[in-house]
């Protein structure tokens, strides 16, 4: 077999190892879904010289970890829209981003169950406002339900909502879809690179100071998921938001047998079938304090296999292949926080509270918008750091 | 011969193929482009292909992918930093965790 000289592989390499450059016009924090959308859609702009710095390799932080789901059935107006502009964007993305492989984006729709009374009135105004904002959404009863998913055991089930536009996709794929239509338009990125401190003259951004040397700039943009609160402290500001680990399993590939992701909230699951064939389901736990661990537990195991054999149960016959964990950045009000901060030049994009993902081509854009100093295309400005201090904060009732 | 070359006639000559996770069906030529494109950790790989996300949880290709990485990038393998294991260390049936049936971790 040949031996492929050294320098072969470092000349094509995507991190850039040595050549931190001295000055850029937006240093991005966090190689996630969320910083490269960021960077890509800076990029597009022309707002000059962009670097983004990832502390591991790209996606290796929530974002690898996640369910990546899409879906438009929220609670909030400021969420539904948020969705639709996202989903429209997933839809075009393996040609706008010109992606060699594919983001694996299937629509097989989300179908919700409510199983509580609470739940079912819930849905019913979830649903009157979703179909005003024009998202193609039914209610529908549970033998309606398994006419979808025929699989599903209606035990318990007062109602559904079906829509079937909402979907999944590789989380994987994206980021490395948007990493590289970046890098294409010229995006510096640099992975095995940290931010260890944010460098401030009279409350403004002068630059990042990093493990591969410091970076001269006047605007930051702070992606670092869980740790953008670290990442905050670093310019002295609080955010009010906190890090809380969420358990996930895939299971053996098997024939297509389910269409949508299907989820409840009042019993906290999700489950979906990926276009390679494999189960992909998670479970929220209401005991789980706050905190960085993402180890897995046996005791996650148990309870997710409990609950989904009773609702899909011809899934308990399916062998668990691999379990893992990653952090959620829980906000109060499981909204994210979008927008500039009293420290001039530093922008947030964090707190997502379990949906990032899916909001990360939505988010790139108005980010970049708001960096450019134009009107962002949705108006997020309640959005703010300021929001909770206002005491005006925007609660999500439909979230896992 | 190039390994352009060599790649082409193993696309065309499946009997030439050199696979490298069973499980998954990811050939050697698939790994080569990866590294060539810049993706050069084995978890990023590992991400892309599925290359070890297999039932068998990566048992001879995990060894492989790592190989090859370090082979690109002139390392010893032992300076390449590994995929990581993840649990359960044999695949377990979901019906099986609630019922207790221990015959499934084998
Ligand atoms: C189990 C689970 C299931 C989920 N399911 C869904 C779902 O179905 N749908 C959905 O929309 N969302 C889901 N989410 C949420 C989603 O994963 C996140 O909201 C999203 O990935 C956030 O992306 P991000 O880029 O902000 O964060 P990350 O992917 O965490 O990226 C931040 C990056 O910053 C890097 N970093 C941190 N500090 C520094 C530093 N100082 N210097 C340089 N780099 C740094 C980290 O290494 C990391 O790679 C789920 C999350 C989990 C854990």
């Amino acid at each position: 077999m040949k031996v492929i000289p050294m320098t072969w592989a470092k000349a094509v390499s995507s991190c850039s190892l040595d050549n931190l450059p001295k000055t850029a016009d937006a240093v991005v924090i966090g190689g996630g879904v969320i910083g490269t959308s960021i960077a890509y859609h800076l990029a597009k702009k022309g707002f000059g010289r962009i670097a983004l710095l990832e502390r591991s390799y790209l996606a290796s932080g929530s974002t690898g970890r996640c369910g990546a789901g899409v879906r438009q059935q929220w609670g909030t107006r400021l969420n539904c829209l948020l969705s639709i502009d996202s989903v429209r964007a997933f839809e075009r993305m393996d040609d706008e981003l010109n992606y060699s492989r594919s983001i694996e984006f299937k629509q097989g729709g989300y179908l919700l169950l409510a199983y509580t009374r609470r739940e079912a009135d819930q849905f019913k105004k979830n649903v009157l406002l979703q179909q005003e904002l024009g998202i193609p959404v039914s209610l529908l009863t549970p033998l309606e339900a398994r006419e979808i998913v025929p699989i599903l055991s209606t035990d318990g089930v007062l109602l559904a909502t079906f829509c079937p536009t909402d979907g999944h996709a590789n989380p994987f794929h994206v980021t490395y879809a948007y990493a590289s239509a970046g890098k294409r338009l010229g995006v510096d990125l640099h992975t095995f690179t940290e931010a260890h401190e944010i460098l401030t003259e009279s409350g403004k951004i002068t630059g990042v100071k990093t493990n591969k040397g410091t970076i001269s700039t006047n605007t930051v943009i702070n992606a670092a998921g869980p740790y953008s609160g670290v990442v905050a402290q670093m310019v002295g500001l609080d955010i009010p938001f906190y890090p809380e680990r969420h358990q996930i399993l895939v299971t053996e590939p098997v024939d297509p047998v389910l269409g949508p992701m299907v989820m409840s909230f009042s019993r906290r699951f999700y489950c979906q079938q990926t276009p390679h064939g494999s189960f992909i389901m998670g479970m929220g736990d209401p005991k789980e304090k706050p905190g960085f661990s993402i180890s897995g537990t046996w005791e996650f195991l148990v309870e997710m296999a409990t609950e989904i054999t009773k609702v899909l149960p011809p899934v308990g016959n399916l062998s668990v292949v691999r379990q893992w964990a990653g952090l959620y950045d829980m906000t109060p009000d499981a909204h994210p926080i979008l927008g500039p901060t009293p420290c001039e030049g530093f922008y947030l994009a964090c707190g997502f509270s379990g949906h990032g993902f899916m909001l990360a081509p939505v988010t790139g854009k108005l980010i970049s918008e708001i960096v450019c100093d134009e009107e962002p295309s949705i108006d997020i400005h309640g959005l703010d750091l300021g929001r909770f201090e206002r005491g005006e904060l925007v609660i999500e009732p439909s979230v896992v | 011969m190039t390994d352009k070359k060599l790649s082409k006639e193993k696309k065309t000559d499946k009997s030439e193929i050199t696979l490298i996770c069973r499980c998954e069906d990811v050939t050697l030529e698939e790994i080569r482009d990866l590294i060539a494109e810049g993706y050069t950790t084995a978890e990023e790989i590992k991400r892309i292909t599925r290359c070890g996300m297999g039932p068998c949880q990566g048992r001879t290709c995990r060894e492989l992918l790592l190989a090859e990485v370090a082979r690109a990038l002139g390392e010893k393998v032992d300076k390449v930093a590994p995929t990581r294991y993840r649990q359960p260390t044999k695949p377990i049936r979901l019906g099986g965790i609630i019922e207790g049936d221990t015959n499934d971790l084998g």
